[in-house]
């Protein structure tokens, strides 16, 4: 193979890890069979459950510990149980979760709202930092493609009326 | 309560006041944070596309921290240990982690089975919260976190919580021998690190594909290995195979992910419209640059849908296709030492040191690429002092 770094020899640490028994390399390496004995490990303590988790439906119980950060709620949480009545290797259950995820995003400006957050919103568009800016120019985006689009459609559903 | 990071939707996080975390097992630790990183694949998060990312959720795998509390069974750890945390939460005792595969624990993530658990990185891989904090429950402490060498630079730790390990591993499932030709798709940090640790293994031509001119410079000197961009490129595979005797490279290292630019077609169907999971340009690149018989190593993270790659190609080349989350725990003992020997300086890829109440513009910054931004790292009051 052609070479072009012809100094390669003298970068520091060049080789050290060099190993022709390092194959099967990771993540074959450590085999151990253990795999073998299926869900028969000596499970760790199990968390206890105070809130709703959801679990995989290729699993038949939840982990053993389990992350407690905002539970189901909402209409989002009814799309996200759903969801999780489908497998992992079913487009039912991702898709459902990626439509939750938007809605949640509605679910969160009205809890905001309802909390009394507003200064945290303006805060999100008014400011002064690189990330208030770039959402302002997002915004103004989203607006002009929005009435551009409604330009549009209106323009097409009148020339097709005047077509019928 | 505590400052933490909060997703409140796609390309829209802020500094919250949320509630101090709690033991909520016997094995649980409660981490003071003391730094904590934005990583690449974080904005995957930040951009939408991972599924069952819900509002409020507090982001960040890459975190150090001091110990100030710790669960009955915690043996491991004392309070005011200063630690590496890796970022996949794994038992220590499933047929997975005892392979040394952590980044596959069983135990960990009831919301999905292909992928461990991880901090703050969706329900998908948990629903935990994560370290752009002030503080964060660590599960399993007696497993995972790792106490910090006396003598080791913060700044070098909180590295080896992900981006060192992970390049390091590319370039370990890539099989390199001596002398082979290793192309690596990606001038992130991870591809930066990939670069590094392809010359540990003896390669004998170490080349990166990127588009960010200054990360193509950065790599360059770094890493000291060739690096091009593939907007003044023709066609990137044809670059690779003239460059490599019309054979194509020994290994190809999947660097980047769903978040890849390159090509139109797969930035529409897979940012904008979501109908594969991200943009696996790079990954198609890789399997049509590698040679027959040669190997594709993955790092790059992709959602759990699916994507448009050449899979006939991996067939009808023989490719050999590795792929997993870094296994953190099982490398840091060995980059522990590659960085005390002085083959690895993993802080010299920080360009931003930010403090954690601006979270959310460290998140435009480097999603947007401004400023030359390379590696972001959040620093929370309590660690300015």
């Amino acid at each position: 193979m052609e070479t072009k770094n012809t100094n390669y020899l003298n970068i520091k640490g060049w080789g050290v890890d060099a190993d022709p028994k390092n194959e099967p390399t990771y993540p074959m390496k450590r085999y151990t069979g253990d795999d073998h004995g299926r869900l028969t490990w000596i499970r760790p303590t199990q968390q206890p459950e105070t809130i709703e988790v959801l679990r995989s439906i290729e699993r038949p119980t939840v982990s053993a510990v389990f992350g407690t950060a905002q539970p189901p709620s909402g209409l989002s949480g009814i799309i996200r149980r759903q969801a999780f009545k489908y497998s992992e290797s079913s487009f039912n259950h991702w898709l459902p979760l990626l439509l939750a995820d938007r809605i949640n995003v509605v679910e969160g400006l009205i809890d905001d709202v309802v909390h009394g957050r507003m200064s945290s919103l303006l805060k999100d568009y008014m400011g002064k930092g690189a990330k208030a800016q770039g959402r302002r120019r997002t915004t103004l985006g989203v607006v002009a493609g929005v009435v551009l689009m409604s330009f549009a459609a209106s323009y097409l559903f009148k020339h097709r009326r005047k077509n019928n | 309560m505590m400052l933490a990071m909060n997703y409140r939707g796609p390309r829209n996080v802020r500094i919250d006041r949320k509630p101090y975390p709690e033991i909520l097992h016997p094995n649980d630790a409660i981490v003071r944070v003391t730094r904590s990183c934005i990583c690449g694949s974080d904005l995957h998060l930040y951009h939408g596309m991972v599924p069952d990312t819900r509002v409020g959720t507090t982001f960040g795998h890459e975190f150090i921290g001091v110990v100030e509390e710790i669960g009955p069974s915690v043996q491991q750890l004392k309070k005011g240990d200063h630690v590496i945390v890796p970022f996949n939460i794994a038992c220590g005792t499933c047929a997975f982690c005892k392979q040394e595969l952590y980044g596959n624990c069983h135990e960990s993530n009831s919301q999905a089975t292909a992928v461990g658990g991880i901090f703050g990185y969706s329900h998908t891989a948990g629903g935990f919260d994560g370290g752009q904090a002030e503080y964060v429950r660590v599960p399993y402490a007696d497993v995972g976190p790792m106490i910090i060498p006396p003598e080791m630079d913060a700044d070098d730790a909180v590295l080896l919580t992900d981006v060192l390990p992970t390049g390091y591993q590319a370039a370990e499932m890539g099989g390199i021998k001596k002398g082979d030709t290793v192309v690596i798709f990606g001038a992130g940090p991870v591809g930066i690190m990939a670069a590094k640790c392809s010359w540990l293994f003896g390669a004998g031509r170490v080349i990166v594909i990127d588009h960010l001119e200054y990360r193509l410079e950065f790599v360059r000197n770094y890493a000291q290995c060739e690096a091009y961009n593939f907007r003044s490129l023709n066609d990137p595979v044809v670059f690779l195979k003239k460059e490599t005797g019309w054979l194509g490279a020994d290994v190809c290292i999947d660097a980047v992910g769903a978040d890849a630019a390159g090509s139109a077609l797969h930035t529409i169907t897979g940012k904008k419209l979501m109908l594969q999971a991200g943009a696996a340009i790079a990954l198609h690149w890789a399997i049509n640059s590698v040679k027959k018989g040669g190997i594709v190593s993955i790092v790059g993270v992709y959602g759990p849908t699916g994507n448009l790659i050449p899979i006939g190609n991996v067939v009808n080349k023989g490719i050999t296709i590795r792929a997993n989350q870094a296994s953190v725990k099982r490398l840091l003992p060995k980059l522990i030492s590659h960085i005390q020997a002085g083959y690895i300086d993993p802080k010299a890829i920080i360009t931003h040191r930010v403090p954690l109440e601006e979270v959310a513009d460290a998140y435009h910054i480097f999603s947007s690429k401004l400023d030359n931004c390379i590696k972001p790292v959040l620093i929370p009051p309590s660690a300015r002092n």
